[in-house]
């Protein structure tokens, strides 16, 4: 499929989902659908970097956190319309993820994980410093009752997350069929080999890093309208950080696929289990999906679905993957 | 000016208490990060469980929290040991520790603390002991018994950790199975065996460590977070799996981070730890006492 028609599609489908929330006509629904979209772009996110290139980043929260306090800042500042935030704050979130790529990609890929959790406490020791947007007292951010033709603003904040996570996606499906995409899975499967055949590994990191940090970064930017009072502990949460990681692993992280179905099962169960029985509950839930996955189904949903029917995984998932790193890892004497 | 130079003195001397402490913490992870390269981000976790035993003993059965810990080694020994059997079969074997392993501890760091947080409640919990009360003064100095006691112990489980790593068959196989695992297969050891114990030992140190930590300041389930961090910080910076290194670094962070509260406040010194990790990997990642 062409990715034009992918995003018409997309849009198609985010349009449906949208006009069955307003024809439900309860704010709810719009409430907890805006928190599982906020999943789907994280998620799609986390997978640009983790399952496309293998490289664990812990730090959703702070590059999420990122996109949400430069909101407030830029809200203090001169109250821009949230599509222009958007912009802006990817442009921030994509900055650092190139710094912090840049100083920890030439390591090997553990140094990069903790080096994301370390990126998560400085940021978070820095916004509680930082008086101008609340430092820990936190900011309020009164978000109008309503804008332009949406009956509540709130249908204005979900069909926003809607059309990123509708541009998240078709982003991720761009780049994974692309040479990007195919340079992505080299370094997933032997970065000494890849670049030993040329490919240009540290450019490609840093690239995944950018895009990766900056959805990320977009995911948060609508935040502080969302919640009306952003408090660091609450932006850098590690429900993020957590959520971010289980939704692409229990889905399946080498297609675009995974992540969305990953947080929509895994966002709609939380929205749930935080209603039903208590959000401790539901983090518990994810810890032990993501634990039981990891160990019982290391390809995700995705990769039990292909077992189920008995095929070669084809274009439906873009490329096969291939525990391409197994035999290299039996110890034995170097050929 | 007096004044300060006195302030100066007390904070150096309580990070220096501090570190050691910080270094007991640090050695589990030196020995499962530096030494086996098993990501273990999962550590703090471990710590907090053990201080939680701690606590639960000594309210029901009054008994000394270090004593508790070094009886519950074992326990932990065992756990460990399992959960490296766990990480084995399910990711080293298949090659995929680099995303799926690291993401499987993460969901231990979560599965603990929400545990404890459910079974316990968010609270604020701490033990009694005869040495937490008291404080000693020398001249001007204030040396607080609840950390004394725990640096003393904290720089003894270091040295007897270093020679058993040093001077035994074990600690040596342990040592070697870092360098070549394949030349220890060829000596007969199987290293999957070492890398069990090793990985065992490691937990166990998370016990005694749990015990420090509720002695030294009240412990509720997601004190462990802060740690992640400051625990790599430490590995990276002394250099990975040098328990000598790990040992210098933890009292160089511990007197940093308590300078920096002293004179710019406790809200800055979180940051303290993690600007010499990022520091670390950008200018010198083989750490100080690399191999």
């Amino acid at each position: 499929m062409r990715s034009p028609l992918f995003f018409l599609i997309c849009l198609i489908v985010g349009g449906a989902v949208f006009a069955a929330a307003v024809a439900l006509g309860n704010d709810y629904y719009f409430f907890a659908g805006y928190v599982v979209l906020q999943y789907v772009v994280l998620s799609t996110a986390w997978n640009i970097l983790g399952g496309y290139c293998g490289y664990v980043n812990f730090g959703s929260a702070a590059f999420f956190a990122l996109g949400a306090y430069s909101t407030v800042a830029l809200h203090r500042l001169y109250p821009l319309p949230i599509p222009a935030m958007l912009i802006a704050d990817g442009v921030v979130s994509g900055v650092v993820g190139f710094g912090m790529g840049y100083l920890t990609l030439r390591l090997r890929g553990a140094f990069f994980a903790i080096a994301t959790l370390a990126l998560a406490v400085v940021l978070e020791t820095l916004i509680v410093n930082w008086e101008y947007v609340g430092g820990s007292r936190g900011a309020y951010i009164v978000r109008p009752e309503s804008i332009g033709p949406f009956g509540n603003y709130i249908e204005y904040l979900f069909l926003i997350m809607m059309l990123l996570a509708v541009a998240a996606i078709t982003a991720a499906r761009v780049i994974e069929r692309s040479r990007l995409g195919f340079g992505f899975a080299t370094i997933r499967d032997d970065e000494l080999a890849a670049e030993a055949s040329g490919v240009p590994t540290l450019r490609l990191k840093l690239i995944a890093t950018t895009i990766s940090g900056a959805l990320m970064g977009m995911a948060g930017a609508p935040f502080p309208y969302y919640i009306g009072y952003l408090q660091p502990s609450s932006a850098f949460s590690l429900d993020y950080a957590v959520n971010s990681i289980a939704m692409p692993l229990i889905g399946g992280t080498t297609s675009w696929v995974g992540p969305l179905i990953g947080a929509i099962l895994l966002g709609s169960l939380q929205q749930l289990a935080t209603v039903t029985i208590s959000s401790a509950v539901n983090l518990l839930i994810v810890g032990l999906l993501l634990v039981g996955f990891v160990i019982v189904a290391p390809n995700g949903i995705i990769g039990l679905v292909h077992k189920y029917l008995q095929r070669k995984p084809d274009d439906f998932v873009g490329r096969r993957h291939v525990d391409a790193e197994a035999p290299n890892r039996v110890p034995g004497p170097a050929p | 000016m007096i004044f300060s130079f006195d302030l100066l003195i007390n904070a150096i001397v309580s990070g220096i208490l501090i570190g050691a402490f910080y270094a007991a913490v640090t050695a589990g992870v030196s020995l499962s990060f530096g030494i086996l390269d098993i990501v273990n981000i999962a550590h703090p976790a471990f710590i907090i469980l053990g201080s939680y035993i701690a606590y639960i003993v000594s309210v029901s059965l009054g008994l000394d929290p270090i004593i508790t810990s070094i009886l519950v080694m074992p326990a932990f020994y065992a756990l460990g040991a399992g959960i490296y059997q766990i990480y084995y079969v399910s990711f080293e074997k298949r090659g995929q520790e680099s995303l799926r392993g690291l993401a499987f501890f993460f969901g231990l760091l979560f599965i603990t603390e929400v545990s404890l947080v459910l079974y316990f409640g968010v609270d604020y919990r701490y033990v009694e002991a005869p040495y937490i009360g008291p404080t000693w003064h020398i001249g001007y100095v204030d040396i607080p018994m609840r950390l004394l006691v725990p640096c003393l112990v904290s720089l003894l489980l270091i040295a007897v950790l270093q020679l058993v790593l040093t001077r035994t068959f074990i600690g040596r196989a342990i040592m070697a199975v870092a360098q070549d695992q394949f030349a220890l297969q060829l000596m007969a050891v199987d290293p999957i065996r070492i890398k069990r114990i090793a990985f065992g030992i490691s937990i166990a140190t998370a016990s005694l460590a749990g015990a420090f930590l509720i002695i030294i300041q009240p412990v509720e389930p997601s004190v462990g977070r802060q740690y992640i961090g400051r625990v790599f910080a430490i590995c990276v910076l002394g250099g990975m799996g040098s328990l000598p290194g790990t040992l210098i670094a933890a009292l160089l962070i511990g007197v940093f981070e308590s300078l920096t509260s002293t004179f710019y406040g406790p809200s800055w010194a979180p940051a303290v730890s993690f600007g010499f990790l990022l520091l670390a990997l950008a200018v010198r990642p083989a750490g100080l006492l690399g191999r």
